[in-house]
C-alpha cells in the first residue's frame, strides 16, 4: 500500500508523484455521528474530484455538512465509509502518525478563528510545521521569514498575535498553512471573523497564490461574494452535492437548476 | 526539534510563571525535606557510630548482683558488692578475655591552684585503657607499680584539664583530691558523649588500689563497682560470657541451681542496638520526606491535566499542522521535567542550606553526602516523569478533531 509510511525524507518526491492525478478524490464518502439520540448521518455519498491547481469554494448553510466534509478533507476526522484518496493516498488506511504527517507535508490550513499560538512570536507560529517536518533551526526561520514577507508582515515577526489586527493575523496564518509548500490549501471559512475590505484582501492573496503558484485551494464559506472568487463551485444542502460547477452561474441562484449526473445517481 | 520544544516549554512555563512556581514549590519542599531529613538521619547514626567506637569494641561489663533479702526485697544490679579486683585478675586470665579492668569511682572536689572542679573519680587497672580504646593526648598511663605501690598519681580527662588548668600543660603538675595531692601523670584523649549522653572527657583515672585504700571511705575493701571485659573477637563474645559466669559462680561459690550474684552485660549488643534504632529513625524520617516528594509528584500531575485541559485548542492546533501524538506526548512530559528538574536543583540548594542552619542554630550534627543529594535527585526526576506521563499521554491521545473543537 501507499500509506504505510511517507518517507520523511522524500517530501518532494512524494508529493510530486502523483501531482498529475486529482488532488482529492471522493468516491461515496458517508459519515454518520452516534449520540445518545441515535444515529446521525451528516454527508449521504458524496462524490468529488479536485484536479491541481484548481480553486473550489464549497458552500452550503449551517449543518449542511460543509465543515464535516472540510475535517475529513483536512484528516482531521475519518468517513464512516466511502474512500477518500488525497494525492493518491488513501486515508482510510493510515495510522494517526502517518496522518499527521500528511496533514503536515500535503496540507495547509487556514481556521476561521485563525488559531495563531497567542504566546509564540509570528515568526515562530510560521515556522510551527517545519518544527514537525524536523527542518533544521536555521531553515525554519529562514522559510518563515519567506513566508512573512509574501503576505507583506516581514516587519512585524517578533510581534505576539494579540498585537496586530485580525487580518493581519489571517495572513500569518495562511504563512503557515504555506510554509511547507503543501499540495492543498484548505480554508474554514477564512474571511468569517473579518470585515468586508480586509475580507476581499484575504481573497485576493488566494487568489493571486492559486494563480500565480497553482496551490489548490479549498475554501468554505457561505458567503457569495466570497465563493465569487473560485472557479468552481459546490453546493451542499443536507449532506447532499446540489450544485458542482461554474462559481458564476451557481453563486448566483439559490435555487439550481443544474445537476450533476454521477452526484444525482449516488446521492 | 528538541531546541524548539524546550523553548516552547519555557514559553509556556513563564506564561503562567505564578503556576509553574507552586507547582515547583511543591517538588522543592519535598526534595529540601529529604536531604535535611537524610542529613539529620545520618548525622544521628554517625554520632551513634562514634559513641560506639569509644566505647571500645567487644566489651562485656560484669555488675555486682542483686540481692534478696530475708524479707524477699529484691535490690537491683549492683546493690551488693560481691565483685572484687581478684574476680577481675581471674577473668583477666581467661583465653577468650583480651583484657579486664575493674572500676570503682566516686565523685571528688579537685583543685588546682586557684581552680576547682568536681568530678568523678574512678579507680582502675592499667588494662582500663586498652579495654576502653583510649588514646593518651599527653604523657603515660599509670602502671602495675602504681597499683601496687599505691601511688597518687592521677590521668585526667580533656574537660577536667579544661576546667583546672586551661591552657596550661597539666603533665608532672600536682592537684589536690579530697586535700590529698595527686601527680598528673597523663591527659587522655577526648571521646565526647557516651551512648547515655554523659561526657566521657569529665573524669579522673587513679590506681583502683589507691581509691580502695585512701580516697574511698565507705567501701567494702576490694570491691569493685564493676569489671570491664574486652574480649578477643567478636566471635568469641558467647563463649567469654559463659566462661565468665562459670568461672565467676565458681570463685563465688554458687551451689547448683542457686542464682548468680553478678550481671554480666553485653555492652557491643547494646551499642548495636542503639545503632539499629537510629538505622529506624533515619529510615523513618526517610519514608517521611518521600511522602513530601510524593505530594510534590502528585501536584505535578495536578497542574499538568490542568494545563492539558486549558490547551486542548492549541493540541488540536498542532496536530492540525502535523505534531504526532509523540510530538505532544514529549512536549508536555519536558514541561513536567523541566518543572521537577529545576524544583529539584532548588530543593538540593535549600535542603543543604536548610540542614546546614539547623545543624548552626540547634547543635545537631548533620551530614551531607553526595549519594543523598544524588538519590534525591533521581527520586525526584522520577517522579516528575511519572507523574507528568499520564497528562502528556492524555494530551497525546486526543483526537485531533476534538482538541480542535474544544472551546
Amino acid at each position: 500500500m501507499i500509506g504505510d509510511s511517507v518517507p520523511q525524507g522524500d517530501n518532494e518526491a512524494a508529493a510530486r508523484e502523483v501531482a498529475s492525478g486529482p488532488v482529492i478524490h471522493i468516491r461515496n464518502l458517508r459519515k454518520e455521528y452516534t449520540s445518545v439520540a441515535g444515529v446521525i448521518p451528516v454527508l449521504h455519498g458524496l462524490n468529488i474530484e479536485v484536479m491541481p491547481s484548481e480553486f473550489v469554494a464549497i458552500m452550503g448553510a449551517s449543518g449542511s455538512g460543509k465543515s464535516t466534509l472540510m475535517n475529513i478533507l483536512g484528516c482531521l476526522d475519518i468517513a464512516t465509509s466511502g474512500s477518500y484518496l488525497l494525492n493518491g493516498h488513501d486515508v482510510a488506511v493510515l495510522d494517526r502518525d502517518t496522518l499527521a504527517h500528511l496533514r503536515n507535508d500535503l496540507i495547509g490550513f487556514v481556521f476561521q478563528g485563525f488559531n495563531l499560538l497567542p504566546r509564540a512570536s509570528l515568526l515562530d507560529n510560521v515556522a510551527l510545521p517545519l518544527v514537525y517536518s524536523k527542518v533544521s533551526r536555521e531553515e525554519r526561520e529562514a522559510r518563515a521569514n519567506e513566508m512573512l514577507g509574501k503576505v507583506g508582515l516581514a516587519k512585524y515577526r517578533d510581534s505576539q498575535p494579540n498585537q496586530i489586527s485580525g487580518g493581519q493575523q489571517q495572513r500569518v496564518a495562511i504563512a503557515r498553512a504555506l510554509v511547507n509548500r503543501p499540495q492543498l490549501l484548505l480554508a474554514d471559512e477564512p474571511t468569517g471573523n473579518l470585515d468586508s475590505h480586509t475580507g476581499n484582501e484575504i481573497m485576493n492573496l488566494f487568489k493571486e497564490l492559486n494563480e500565480r503558484d497553482g496551490i489548490t485551494i479549498v475554501l468554505i464559506t457561505h458567503e457569495v461574494e466570497v465563493a465569487a472568487y473560485a472557479h468552481r463551485l459546490v453546493r451542499l444542502a443536507d449532506g447532499h452535492i446540489v450544485y458542482d460547477g461554474s462559481s458564476h452561474e451557481g453563486a448566483m441562484s439559490k435555487n439550481p437548476t443544474e445537476y450533476s449526473a454521477a452526484v444525482h445517481s449516488t446521492s | 526539534m528538541i531546541g524548539a520544544m524546550l523553548n516552547e516549554a519555557w514559553v509556556s512555563m513563564w506564561a503562567n510563571r505564578l503556576r509553574t512556581i507552586l507547582t515547583m514549590l511543591g517538588m522543592v519542599i519535598g526534595v529540601s525535606a529529604v536531604i535535611i531529613m537524610q542529613a539529620v538521619g545520618q548525622g544521628a547514626q554517625q554520632e551513634v557510630q562514634e559513641s560506639i567506637e569509644s566505647m571500645g569494641s567487644n566489651l562485656l561489663m560484669v555488675l555486682p548482683g542483686s540481692s534478696t533479702s530475708g524479707g524477699g526485697v529484691r535490690m537491683g544490679a549492683g546493690a551488693l558488692s560481691t565483685l572484687t579486683t581478684n574476680d577481675a585478675e581471674a577473668i583477666e586470665e581467661l583465653p577468650t578475655v583480651a583484657g579486664a579492668a575493674p572500676s570503682v569511682s566516686d565523685v571528688a572536689q579537685v583543685i588546682y591552684g586557684a581552680r576547682n572542679w568536681s568530678t568523678q573519680i574512678t579507680g582502675t587497672t592499667p588494662s582500663y585503657f586498652s579495654v576502653r580504646n583510649w588514646d593518651f593526648a599527653a604523657g603515660a598511663p599509670f602502671t602495675d607499680t602504681d597499683l601496687r605501690s599505691v601511688t597518687r598519681v592521677a590521668i585526667l580527662g580533656k574537660t577536667v584539664v579544661d576546667n583546672l588548668f586551661g591552657d596550661e600543660n597539666p603533665v608532672g603538675k600536682i592537684i589536690r583530691i579530697k586535700n590529698s595531692p595527686y601527680v598528673v601523670l597523663g591527659v587522655l584523649s577526648a571521646k565526647g558523649q557516651s551512648l547515655m549522653g554523659r561526657d566521657q572527657d569529665d573524669a579522673i583515672l587513679i590506681p583502683i588500689t589507691t581509691v580502695q585504700r585512701k580516697l574511698a571511705s565507705n567501701q567494702v575493701a576490694g570491691s569493685v563497682r564493676f569489671i570491664m571485659v574486652q574480649v578477643k573477637s567478636a566471635e568469641a563474645m558467647p563463649k567469654a560470657e559463659q566462661d565468665i559466669v562459670d568461672l565467676l559462680r565458681q570463685r563465688h561459690r554458687i551451689r547448683e541451681g542457686a542464682e548468680n550474684d553478678f550481671t554480666v552485660r553485653n555492652l557491643t549488643a547494646m551499642a548495636n542496638t542503639a545503632a539499629e534504632t537510629t538505622a529506624v529513625m533515619s529510615l523513618m524520617l526517610g519514608i517521611i520526606a518521600s511522602i513530601s516528594l510524593l505530594v510534590g509528584g502528585i501536584g505535578i500531575m495536578n497542574i499538568m491535566l490542568v494545563s492539558v485541559t486549558e490547551r486542548t485548542r492549541e493540541i488540536g492546533i498542532r496536530m492540525a499542522i502535523g505534531a504526532r501524538s509523540r510530538d505532544i506526548l514529549l512536549q508536555f512530559l519536558l514541561e513536567a521535567i523541566i518543572i521537577s528538574i529545576f524544583g529539584c536543583l532548588i530543593g538540593v540548594i535549600l535542603g543543604i542550606g536548610g540542614a546546614l542552619a539547623a545543624s548552626g542554630m540547634t547543635g545537631i550534627r548533620v551530614v551531607i553526602t553526595i549519594s543523598s543529594i544524588l538519590l534525591a535527585f533521581t527520586v525526584a526526576a522520577a517522579v516528575g516523569v511519572f507523574f507528568g506521563w499520564y497528562p502528556a499521554r492524555q494530551a497525546a491521545r486526543l483526537r485531533p478533531i476534538d482538541a480542535l473543537r474544544f472551546q
